[in-house]
């Protein structure tokens, strides 16, 4: 740009018309269409969010294997055995009890992590480093590294605790090993929200209290936890939504197993679709899982809207 | 210390550090409770970095030492023999620059794509437009794990299995960012846009020229994420990669670990390997990292 306009702009400059020059041509002005700038995007939606998400549904009505020969339209056939798939069952179960586990402890610990590394004033880049390290490992590297660290014989924890811990030969310990991995690697994501809020709090705030005789733990509860209520809600669902999606490390760490007491929904999804090639099972089966992730974001939605209109009554 | 003194560097804390970061740091004295806070957090601090340490104390063992019992955590002697035996198995070179290939490319489409739709969106009138960005949104609920059986059927016929491409693009298209911008560039001020456009520019100089650079920090946040995301996704290039050269680290790592058995000095070698490119660029770029992580979770509310 060479000249950034020492005129001021007049108060009712058109902002979506553009003055334009007499001279420009006539593609130049074409050129200048709103349209251009999000097309490339819809392209790519289009092409590669859009389009799979239609053609799963038409998938979903037909028996189709992945070569996408021998395709014959079932209807409702695949909704229906999903019904009475236990497997489906089992593995959705799974699912929702890892969520259930997990959800309510990355809040507790990542709001605890953050509170400490907010009130400790030295050394702020050690507790970031040490905390949220772990969640740029790729999901692989934690995988091997869990593994060892549970192996019954030489893992460090049997070792540490002198003991034979069978974290991931007996289901229900499997499960808890599975959210345990799962908290030290994700939870660093949740205290970096939290640490950027609890910087948003005012000190007025605190000065105020202190000031009124507020000791620590008062302040915590009347000023930091209901300052933070917006942020909590956020991880929660993030996590409610990431949980339900889970796969790599469990199939990584342990396949699902034992006996696929650990198997999260998605893997069986992509068991029955890739391995077993009923990819219009697979997508029937896609499907069912989206209706719920879809349930869990309007219940937020609607959560927020009903929080705000009564806000805005009790103003 | 003199309460002169004190007030003095209160008020050049309170400017050095700006509003916000010191909440109630307006005593450095070391109370018992701040003794106790740092001890609880060093205690939390170390048992964080304990399972990476394992991992390199183990690496650095020889083979037939590593299931000695008992928490030994330096062998009869350190040696580099796993690392070298991992280097030599598998292609980590190429997978490292397969996935810094991808990464990097999903990373500036995803950017460009979504920077030239959120300002199509917020800045601009067209037919449609409402319920395009409408349509958009509601992307935003679409899990990528309820698309993976279409999408793998779309790539075989689209010919791009076991090539980059076939896992660049379908990774691309992220509503969400889309979002992010738009709330971004809804809040620039329009004055230095208007001024260029009296001034006779057109759109796309108006865009390149004063939109992007003044929105360079939110445009690091959203690439710094994408990034870290494509640079960890394993899903979805395990499914669409079969052959070992066109894999991604985490994919080959995975891949290769059958070769190894129940070597695990080998396998905590592969461990520290693949887990630091990430670690050391997080080193150098925290604070970017830091705000780019937090922005684009915040942006979510």
């Amino acid at each position: 740009m060479t000249a950034l306009a020492p005129a001021p702009a007049p108060p009712g400059a058109p902002e979506t018309a553009p003055a334009r020059r007499p001279g420009r041509s006539r593609l130049g002005r074409i050129m200048q269409h709103g349209g251009w700038f999000v097309a490339p995007f819809l392209v790519f939606y289009g092409v590669f969010l859009v389009w799979p998400l239609v053609s799963g549904l038409w998938y979903s009505l037909n028996e189709t294997n992945l070569a996408g020969i021998n395709t014959e339209f079932i209807g409702l056939d695949n909704y229906r055995e999903a019904l009475n798939d236990d497997q489906l069952w089992d593995s959705l179960g799974n699912t929702l009890t890892f969520t259930a586990m997990l959800t309510p402890l990355i809040v507790a610990v990542a709001f605890g992590l953050a509170l400490l590394a907010h009130n400790i004033k030295h050394g702020k880049w050690f507790w970031r480093l040490a905390f949220f390290a772990p969640f740029l490992l790729p999901s692989a590297v934690l995988a091997d590294l869990w593994r060892w660290l549970y192996e019954p014989d030489y893992g460090l924890f049997n070792n540490a605790l002198n003991e034979r811990v069978p974290w991931l030969l007996e289901g229900d310990w499997a499960m808890f090993s599975m959210v345990l991995a799962t908290l030290w690697w994700t939870v660093g994501f949740s205290f970096l929200l939290y640490l950027a809020a609890l910087q948003a709090i005012p000190d007025h705030l605190y000065e105020a209290a202190a000031l009124d005789g507020a000791g620590p733990w008062q302040r915590m509860w009347h000023i930091t936890v209901p300052m933070v209520r917006n942020i909590t809600g956020l991880i929660v669902v993030l996590q409610i939504l990431a949980s339900l999606q889970v796969f790599d490390q469990i199939f990584l760490i342990n396949e699902g197993g034992p006996n696929n007491e650990t198997r999260p929904v998605v893997q069986y999804i992509i068991q029955q679709g890739f391995t077993g090639y009923r990819i219009g099972y697979a997508s029937a089966l896609s499907y069912i899982v989206f209706v719920l992730i879809v349930a869990v974001t309007l219940v937020r939605l609607w959560l927020v809207r009903k929080r705000t209109d009564e806000k805005g009554e009790t103003r | 210390m003199s309460a002169a003194m004190t007030a003095a560097r209160k008020a050049r804390d309170a400017v050095r550090t700006g509003a916000g970061e010191e909440a109630q740091g307006r005593r450095p004295r070391w109370t018992r409770g701040r003794v106790g806070l740092l001890a609880c957090a060093l205690v939390l601090a170390v048992l964080w970095v304990l399972p990476l340490a394992w991992a390199l104390a183990t690496s650095l063992k020889p083979e037939d030492e590593t299931t000695d019992t008992g928490l030994n955590w330096i062998g009869s002697r350190i040696t580099f023999d796993a690392y070298r035996q991992v280097w030599e198995s598998g292609d980590l070179t190429r997978w490292m620059l397969n996935t810094a290939y991808i990464a990097s490319m999903t990373t500036l489409l995803t950017v460009v794509l979504t920077a030239m739709a959120a300002y199509g969106f917020s800045r601009t009138e067209f037919r449609g437009r409402r319920v395009l960005y409408g349509l958009v949104l509601a992307g935003i609920m679409v899990p990528p794990q309820v698309l993976i059986a279409p999408l793998f059927a779309e790539m075989v016929a689209l010919n791009l299995v076991d090539t980059y491409w076939g896992v660049i693009l379908p990774q691309v298209a992220v509503p969400a960012m889309v979002f992010i911008l738009v709330k971004f560039f809804e809040g620039l001020p329009r004055e230095l846009e208007e001024a260029a456009y009296v001034d006779g520019a057109g759109r796309w100089r108006v865009f390149w020229q004063i939109v992007v650079p003044l929105s360079r920090p939110v445009l690091a946040a959203v690439a710094i994420f994408t990034f870290i995301q494509t640079w960890n996704n394993f899903l979805w290039p395990f499914l669409v990669t079969t052959d070992p050269n066109a894999m991604t680290l985490p994919v080959g790592l995975v891949n290769v670990q059958s070769t190894y058995g129940v070597r695990y000095a080998q396998v905590m070698a592969s461990v520290i390997i693949g887990g630091l490119p990430l670690l050391i660029v997080f080193v150098f770029f925290q604070r970017q990292i830091v705000r780019g992580v937090a922005h684009t979770g915040l942006a979510g509310q």
